[in-house]
């Protein structure tokens, strides 16, 4: 006993995964220690989520091995002991749609009643009792297929949280979250920590590593490269060792032509409003101009993105440089010249058994060659390109997207977005999941693309993100509360995203 | 999971996040879905009656004419919706419901001293559903093991036991079964408070399902494997032995309903069963089976079964000439699927 309180909780030597001909891990190396909150870091495609699996009993290694404070792991088959040692929230969503959110929060452990029965009640009151200690305004009855992302990423944490683990992993868990659930979800680890659990921690967010980590390990190429406290690898030695060269990241978009005050414009909104969502809200996005929407999960700004490109219903107008476009109706918006990237990129970004080419290519399947057919060569051809401009970490255009690493995948689609030539994109959280390197490519292919006259509306709560844009519109409570040009205070911004000190317009 | 696009429709549905607090309305929503069937069920029943009132609506008319020649359908019906849930499909169940029967009776009554027969008549019950039994074992294992699409290999399985059974029965019919049997007569002929034993099983099977896949971990396990295999792994269900289990228990269901279709019959025909399984996925998808599993109730694929019962029937009664009844069969499920389309898709919200 004295022994497990020094052993590493967990303890990966030499992990080694190959899928067919890909290497997703080819030399894992992993200690946490007991009571630590340990930072996992790389680039998409790195091996973090292969690392993952492997940890948690999901994948068999092709060579290495896991040993749980001391002791060796146990045999893939037997579920309910790798579920005594960890538990997880895995970077895919992991819920089943047609069950409802109660009994996704307590898959096979409802609690049972009279005669060894589920008893319906008892899981009800646990999965609100549950539900209310993280705040997520969902009924338990909903079937799970009806949250948002947001709702459904925090109801997979409080649910591998619920577990009652000693040792948790958390594979991207913020990717999704706004800034106050990211907070209560902070909060919540703060106390676990104090508790004793452990947590290895994944996040493409870097402030968030030195926020809650107290040791960082960094995965490149597959291999481990570097395992050291937080403090003695501040952010530049930090990217560094994740992408592999000293040249540091630059800041897209801080050359960005000015736009002028008459430029043309491409994106009209008219009075738009989104029926239970947002009020009327009036916009314009010019040519070559970016233009940020942030605001809170409830601001109802992704439904409005969601109205413009024809997903939901609304009321007013949308014109795409100067012609009306049917409401309601995504291939009418896509005719119009609206290029979309969703937010939800697992539930209606790609076809997962689809090559990256099949999917980059999608929208375009008309024009890859003479009277409706698509000559497999052209298809490639494209998805090389894109491959190539978006930097996708892929075996090759043949590789089926289900494959790619979360931030990888989410490149593809923005692939797809751009393939159909838009006159105006409209990107919801378009860096989610993605590298700070990948980061750089997707926002510098946006900044490429609104230079050459296209326009973007970009919808994030991402600073980082923000930044790129041209003008930013803050929405709180389904109508715009503030816009700002280029050079923003961040502090005014976040308080203002937060509802506090809203100015009055 | 999801493979729709993007790009779907304009009918692709926004989710709107939902409010809290409307536990009844869901609930209510739920059991209306399962319910879909009941209004057509009624038509059907008055119009029966306009058909031939002085019989239709009694209760031994009902019994004895509609629902006792649908007790075999319903138990395959419940294999078939067991596996779908799971996410898998079984056409050998079909081929069960002739085969597990034929080696029993054979192994009792037939012309042959191979494994020591005649084997005693009691052997016939238990040796029916273990071979059903054991056809699902090896369906699962090639399923689960040896991760092959489950529509090729039961279909393979289908025409396999197909030909076995021809072997076996030599294109005749063993008949005269209840005479020779105790077991099959009971079966056959035995009724508990006036109702036939088969009304009894299926009732008792449909039961122990509904109280099985709703208030057991397993039970819950069969629709997580079948909506998200990822995520029930994640979640610590054993997919693979789920899945297993399912296709051995439906098996041995197959089986007992081709015990009680030869009971009924009184004789194992060496065709017994045969096309059975298209009524049997009709049933089911028209009772709110998914294809594409994790969706579906008990209840709901029993409605389905009895819709089709008396469709049945009524096209019989209405004098339907013989030689017409299949095409029209096949119009009223077609159109039975679209009412039970629109009436869960209203239902849904
Ligand atoms: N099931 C699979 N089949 C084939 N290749 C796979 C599979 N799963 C992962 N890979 C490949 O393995 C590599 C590592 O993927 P992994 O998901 O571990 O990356 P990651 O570090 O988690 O990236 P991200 O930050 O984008 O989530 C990727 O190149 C990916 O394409
Ligand atoms: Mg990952």
């Amino acid at each position: 006993m004295v022994d497990d309180e020094s052993r590493p909780v967990v303890e990966a030597t030499g992990v080694a995964k190959r899928f067919g001909p890909t290497v997703a891990l080819a030399d894992g190396n992993l200690t946490v220690l007991p009571g630590e909150t340990h930072a996992l870091v790389g680039r998409n495609g790195a091996g973090k989520s292969t690392l993952v699996g492997v940890l948690t009993g999901l994948l068999k290694p092709d060579a290495g091995e896991v040993r749980f404070a001391g002791r060796p792991a146990p045999p893939l088959g037997d579920r309910v002991a790798w579920r005594q040692h960890v538990a997880c929230v895995y970077q895919k969503p992991s819920v089943v749609g047609e069950l409802s959110v109660a009994e996704n929060l307590f898959l096979d452990r409802q609690p049972r009643g009279r005669f060894g029965l589920l008893s319906w009640s008892r899981l009800r009151r646990a999965a609100t009792d549950l539900l209310e200690a993280w705040s997520v305004p969902v009924d338990p009855a909903t079937p799970a297929k009806e949250l948002t992302v947001e709702q459904r990423q925090l109801v997979e944490i409080a649910g591998a949280l619920s577990h009652g683990a000693r040792f948790v992993i958390l594979d991207e868990p913020t990717a999704q979250l706004e800034a106050r659930a990211i907070a209560r979800l902070f909060d919540r680890l703060a106390d676990l920590q104090r508790q004793g659990v452990t947590f290895l921690f994944i996040s493409h967010h870097l402030p968030e590593i030195y926020e809650i980590c107290q040791r960082v390990t960094v995965f490149r190429d597959a291999r481990h490269i570097v395992t050291a406290p937080v403090a003695e690898l501040d952010h530049a030695k930090l990217v560094e060792a994740m992408i592999g060269d000293a040249r540091g990241l630059v800041q897209v978009g801080h050359d960005r032509p000015p736009v002028p005050d008459e430029a043309e414009p491409v994106l009209t909104l008219d009075a738009v409003g989104v029926p239970g969502f947002t009020g009327p809200v009036d916009l314009t996005v010019g040519r070559g101009e970016i233009v940020g929407v942030a605001g809170s999960a409830a601001s109802g700004k992704r439904e409005l993105a969601e109205a413009v490109v024809g997903l939901r219903p609304r009321t007013g107008q949308v014109r795409v440089a100067g012609s009306t476009v049917k409401p309601a109706s995504v291939p009418a918006a896509l005719r119009a010249g609206i290029g979309y990237l969703p937010a939800d990129r697992n539930a209606d970004g790609f076809v997962p058994g689809l090559s990256v080419a099949e999917n980059a290519t999608m929208t375009v399947a008309d024009r890859l060659g003479p009277a409706g057919m698509v000559l497999p060569k052209r298809r490639d051809a494209r998805g090389r390109k894109a491959i190539a401009d978006l930097d996708v970490h892929t075996a090759g255009p043949h590789q089926p997207v289900g494959e790619l690493s979360g931030g990888n995948a989410q490149k593809v689609v923005m692939a797809r977005a751009l393939a159909r030539d838009p006159r105006v994109l409209v990107l919801v959280h378009p860096t989610v999941g993605v590298d700070v390197r990948s980061k750089e490519s997707l926002l510098g292919v946006v900044d490429a693309e609104t230079r050459g006259g296209r326009g973007a509306l970009l919808v994030s709560d991402e600073l980082e993100d923000l930044r790129v844009c041209d003008r930013v519109v803050v929405m709180v409570a389904g109508r715009v509360a503030a816009e700002h040009r280029r050079g923003w205070d961040e502090a005014e911004l976040v308080a203002e995203i937060e509802g506090i000190g809203e100015k009055h317009v | 999971m999801s493979e729709t696009l993007a790009v779907g429709g304009p009918e692709a549905p926004p989710r709107p996040p939902t409010p809290t607090g409307r536990p009844i309305n869901r609930l209510r929503l739920a059991r209306l879905r399962d319910l879909a069937l009941v209004p057509p069920i009624i038509a059907l029943l008055i119009y029966g009656y306009t058909l031939k009132p002085d019989v239709f609506l009694t209760k031994s008319y009902l019994v004895d004419t509609v629902l006792k020649y649908q007790t075999e359908l319903a138990l395959v019906v419940l294999a078939e919706a067991l596996v779908l849930i799971v996410g898998k499909f079984d056409l050998s169940l079909e081929s069960i419901v002739g085969i597990a029967p034929a080696v029993a009776v054979f192994l009792v009554v037939g012309q042959t001293s191979m494994l020591g027969a005649p084997w005693p008549t009691w052997t016939v019950l238990p040796v029916a559903l273990v071979f059903g039994a054991l056809i699902g074992v090896f369906n699962g294992l090639l399923v689960v093991r040896f991760k092959l699409s489950a529509f090729i290999v039961t279909l393979a399985m289908l025409i396999a036991l197909r030909g076995l059974q021809l072997a076996i029965v030599g294109g005749a019919t063993i008949s005269n079964l209840a005479n020779r049997i105790p077991t099959i007569d009971n079966l056959g002929s035995l009724r508990i408070l006036t109702v036939p034993l088969s009304i009894w099983i299926v009732v008792l099977a449909f039961a122990v399902g509904v109280v099985v896949l709703g208030y057991t971990r397993f039970g819950r396990s069969l629709y997580a494997v079948g909506g998200n295999p990822d995520a029930a792994r994640a979640a610590g269900i054993r997919v693979e032995r789920v899945i297993w289990v399912t296709f051995v228990v439906a098996g041995a269901l197959a089986a007992l309903a081709g015990l009680m279709l030869s009971a009924r019959l009184g004789s194992v025909a060496a065709n017994q069963g045969s096309g059975m399984i298209f009524t049997v996925f009709a049933a089911a998808v028209i009772g709110g089976i998914s294809l594409d599993g994790g969706k579906g109730s008990l209840v709901g694929a029993l409605t389905g079964v009895v819709l089709l019962g008396l469709i049945q029937n009524v096209l019989t009664l209405a004098q339907v000439k013989p030689d017409q009844i299949q095409a029209v069969n096949g119009l009223v499920i077609l159109v039975a699927l679209v009412l039970a389309r629109m009436t869960s898709g209203k239902a849904q919200d």
